[in-house]
């Protein structure tokens, strides 16, 4: 039984190896298919967006107009600065939290259960319905309150910003070498400064990515603020009252029997997807820059 | 450079890189046939030049090994053997490597046909993720068709082959992941062997173990030349010197020797080669 | 972390040691700010720790008043009638799981395909702008989903597809209960069609993540032996990645049951259970965003909350086993996921 290479079946003309050879190009063309498949539904909705918001886009008035009652003209200036407003502020309040957990996660979660449980627990988090989320911040403050509020809504977005933040930070800390906060240490820096001064520079464009990204994030969200922040049809700078925002206005429309207001909602979806886009490009820009 | 095969193979020959002198120590080599041929082979990673206009034959049934430094080269040419590199678009071959008087670097036969003929074992063990039978079984499978009794008995004689059969009869369903390290190192020759191959190629393959698994895997080396040509990388050079019957210094991407294991270790030809060998660089 | 400090840097927190040198001090206690620090730190992370808690205790105060009402009865029963306050979570369960199987069904194999060609068959200049393609369409805005799934798809789903997909199944048994009745572009299949379109990008990417965790040696020594291509990916790299693939899809299983938008717009909003998938139905995502803003009367909102509890609980529940999958994956390779 010693190596008779003679009849070997290691030929291209077995049959065994013929079919596999068949199969394999087969499923290769298949997972070519899947790939066109997948890349096809994004350029028919990608370029769907285009057309039917590009007209509502290049339209001056779409900026400084407000959302009007059917049949009338308008624009969408009030969901458009109210959308700013409730991003802002919902980064405003989420990031520093963010932050202040995911540097407990990396720098001082070493051992201990409180870490691995927080980190795990924030995952499961990131991927929550983000309804729930607002269905929370209505029971929690909305009912107490009485009325909807603008707060209400940049609250609710601050929690879908909170556990984006808290994952990249913890992930771009880990990331700084030891051997960095040693130095700083051997110099007789106190941990806390070697923590904000060293590690945070050290790890910033990381962190600002992660807040780009969750920025991006909350501002398509809709789910959240349908029952905090409701809706408004006039320009509001109440963040104690109900606020207009693209992704409600934009339900709302849609969801209409009126023609002008379905072109005003492709509007809104452009320009939501465009902001999305260009924060999501411009995170990943920054990323692979700082490397 | 398609030669005649039969009149051209059955000519035995040993080229070094360095025009040496008609070397009168080539006449235990003169009675042997080559099993692969290489010529003027130039091999780069993207703008790397990693080998430069190597030239060898490695003789039928007999081990031939590669020695030299870390980044010598030594891995990079065994893998142009069975055309690995064909799986990463950045890395490319140019020359001549023949077997059968088959130039394997621009044949254009099916890759996966002359990697069944050429066998390979890596530097760590890897066992595929299913049972001892099933990793043997694997490589058969793809081009025999065998009933149930056929393929015990394939199994069966790979893993006699490889000296793992007594060790792991009884336990042929578990997964091949659960055998200790030399053990499985055993398992990936057999599983090299049951296919039946012509050329089987070693990567450092006891780098990874301890001693006694080790030694296994040298005697198996041993009893192995019988029937398969074999090449082991090394950078240990006392298994080199135990194992083989042929090596081959390489330097940067260049072939500085190739002789008789005893000749490069007693006595070599090159003050490079012996600075290599007593130790006078790593 | 404690650091001693030199040159008396911070100098509140210095203590003169009686027997000491004058030059540099050492601290008796760790200094205040270190502390305040590390414990502020400490705070948020437990406020993020305590999130998901609360938004469970808060889902389960609300949903109170049918929680005693019902008890366990509220999952199977098919009411939702808000004049006589008679409330049930049939239905909309019945949504979610249904628009998240078909999504699942024909998201994942077509993942599956992605990330194939991503990992194995692509050219090395393509992968860079595919992946980033990939990772772009899974950022879009579900809304966008939703509102392309209305105003584009499901007219001509309606027209094209759904006549003829009725019309050859009709006669077959049990296919053709599934697909019966008129076509109208919205509905169960619909939502769940756009759901599988809005996860593949996601789905791809976990996929593709985990493929590549697989070592090089391991194919090569596949591609060794004489295997083609496929063979690799199907019988050594999906088995050797198998528990992350499944947490990855049990990830995607995870967003495809939370989400609202991309199901609102075409799951056309009624509370009947049907057999067939081309029907109109709900999701408790769709539910909750179309009426809880409408609903009065404090048993209508308790049981629009207990909906967002069960949906609360099937996501966290899936989401968690899938990190866990995920992280036994990751451990095997030295990798965080």
């Amino acid at each position: 039984m010693s190596a008779a290479i003679a009849a070997s079946p290691i030929s291209p003309s077995n049959p065994v190896y013929r079919a596999r050879r068949r199969t394999n190009f087969v499923l290769l063309t298949v997972s070519a298919l899947a790939l066109a498949f997948g890349l096809f539904w994004l350029v028919w909705i990608l370029g769907t967006l285009l057309y039917e918001g590009g007209n509502a886009l290049a339209r001056a008035a779409l900026y400084y107009q407000m959302t009007p009652p059917p049949g009338a003209d308008g624009g969408l200036a009030n969901a458009i600065g109210g959308s700013l407003v409730m991003v802002s502020v919902g980064t405003l309040i989420g990031t520093p939290v963010g932050i202040l957990a995911g540097t407990f996660l990396a720098e001082y979660g070493r051992r201990g259960w409180l870490a691995a449980a927080t980190r795990f627990l924030n995952d499961v988090l990131l991927s929550a319905p983000s309804i729930v989320i607002g269905l929370f911040v209505y029971s929690i403050y909305v009912a107490k309150v009485g009325h909807f509020s603008a707060w209400a809504g940049s609250l609710a977005l601050a929690l879908l910003v909170v556990p984006v933040v808290v994952r990249t930070t913890d992930d771009m800390l880990k990331l700084v070498p030891n051997s960095l906060r040693e130095a700083a240490m051997a110099l007789g820096c106190p941990a806390w400064k070697m923590i904000t001064v060293v590690t945070y520079r050290a790890a910033r464009t990381g962190i600002l990515t992660g807040v780009l990204l969750a920025v991006a994030r909350i501002s398509g969200e809709t789910a959240p603020l349908l029952f905090t922040a409701l809706n408004n049809q006039f320009w509001s700078t109440n963040l104690n009252a109900p606020m207009a925002n693209l992704p409600v206005v934009i339900f709302q429309f849609a969801m209409s029997p009126y023609e002008d207001w379905h072109r005003l909602a492709w509007g809104g979806a452009a320009l939501i997807t465009l902001a999305v886009l260009v924060l999501n490009i411009l995170a990943r820009a920054l990323f692979r820059k700082s490397d | 450079m398609d030669t005649s095969s039969a009149a051209v193979a059955s000519r035995p020959a040993i080229q070094t890189a360095a025009r040496d002198s008609a070397r009168t120590q080539a006449a235990p080599l003169a009675e042997l046939k080559a099993k692969l041929r290489i010529k003027g082979l130039n091999f780069y990673y993207g703008g790397f030049h990693a080998l430069k206009n190597v030239s060898l034959d490695i003789p039928e049934r007999k081990v031939t090994a590669f020695i030299g430094p870390s980044g010598c080269g030594k891995s990079t040419l065994l893998r142009t053997f069975n055309r690995m590199y064909s799986l990463y678009p950045e890395q490319r071959a140019e020359g001549e490597i023949l077997m059968d008087g088959e130039n394997l670097v621009t044949t254009r036969k099916d890759v996966s046909l002359i990697r069944a003929k050429i066998g390979m074992v890596f530097q760590k063990p890897t066992p595929f993720p299913m049972s001892i039978y099933d990793n043997i079984a694997f490589g058969v499978r793809l081009f025999e068709n065998l009933s149930r009794r056929e393929m015990d008995d394939r199994v069966e004689w790979a893993l006699g082959r490889a000296a793992l059969w007594s060790e792991v009869k009884d336990k042929l369903g578990q997964s091949g992941q659960s055998l200790s390290g030399g053990q499985q190192q055993r398992l990936c020759i057999a599983r090299g062997i049951a296919i039946k191959p012509e050329v089987l190629l070693l990567d450092e393959p006891c780098s990874a173990l301890d001693p006694i698994s080790t030694a296994k895997v040298e005697e198996l080396i041993h009893e192995l030349k019988n029937d398969y040509t074999v090449v082991i990388v090394t950078h240990n050079m006392q298994q080199a010197a135990r194992v083989s019957d042929f090596t081959a210094y390489m330097y940067l991407g260049e072939l500085i020797e190739y002789d008789v294991t005893d000749t490069i270790f007693i006595k070599p030809k090159k003050a490079a080669t012996e600075d290599y060998i007593t130790g006078r660089f790593g | 972390m404690r650091a001693a400090t030199l040159n008396g840097a911070d100098s509140e927190a210095l203590k003169p040691g009686a027997d000491e040198a004058p030059g540099p001090r050492r601290l008796r206690s760790a200094p205040w700010k270190d502390v305040a620090f590390e414990w502020t730190t400490r705070l948020f992370a437990i406020l993020v720790f305590s999130l998901l808690a609360g938004i469970l205790l808060t889902l389960l105060v609300g949903s109170q008043l049918t929680l005693e009402k019902y008890g366990f009865s509220f999952i199977w029963s098919e009411d939702w009638d808000p004049v006589q306050e008679q409330f049930g979570a049939l239905v909309p369960i019945f949504g979610t799981l249904v628009t998240s199987a078909i999504a699942m069904i024909v998201g994942v194999p077509v993942s599956f395909g992605i990330a194939l060609f991503l990992t194995e068959l692509s050219p090395a200049w393509l992968k860079r702008p595919l992946g980033t393609a990939i990772e772009l369409l899974a950022a879009i805005p579900s809304i966008i989903y939703g509102m392309w799934g209305l105003f584009v798809f499901a007219p001509l789903f309606q027209t094209h597809v759904q006549p003829h997909v009725i019309n050859a199944l009709s006669g077959i048994p049990l296919a053709g209960a599934l697909f019966k009745g008129p076509p109208i572009g919205i509905g169960m299949m619909t939502a769940g069609l756009i759901l599988s379109i809005m996860v593949i990008p996601f789905i791809t990417a976990v996929m593709r993540d985990v493929f590549e965790l697989a070592p090089a040696m391991l194919k090569e020594s596949a591609y060794g032996l004489g295997a083609t291509t496929w063979e690799v990916v199907w019988r050594v790299v999906l088995p050797y990645t198998k528990v992350g693939v499944i947490g990855g899809v049990m990830l995607g299983l995870g967003r495809a049951l939370g989400e609202t938008m991309a199901v609102t717009f075409v799951i056309g909003n009624a509370h009947q259970l049907a057999a067939s998938l081309m029907a109109p139905g709900n999701s408790i995502a769709s539910a909750l965003a179309n009426e809880f803003t409408e609903a009065v009367g404090d048993v209508y909102f308790s049981a629009l909350i207990e909906l967002g509890l069960i949906l609360f609980l099937i996501t966290t529940i899936v989401l968690g086993l899938s990190k866990l999958l995920l992280m036994q994956l990751a451990k095997g390779e030295g990798k965080r996921t």
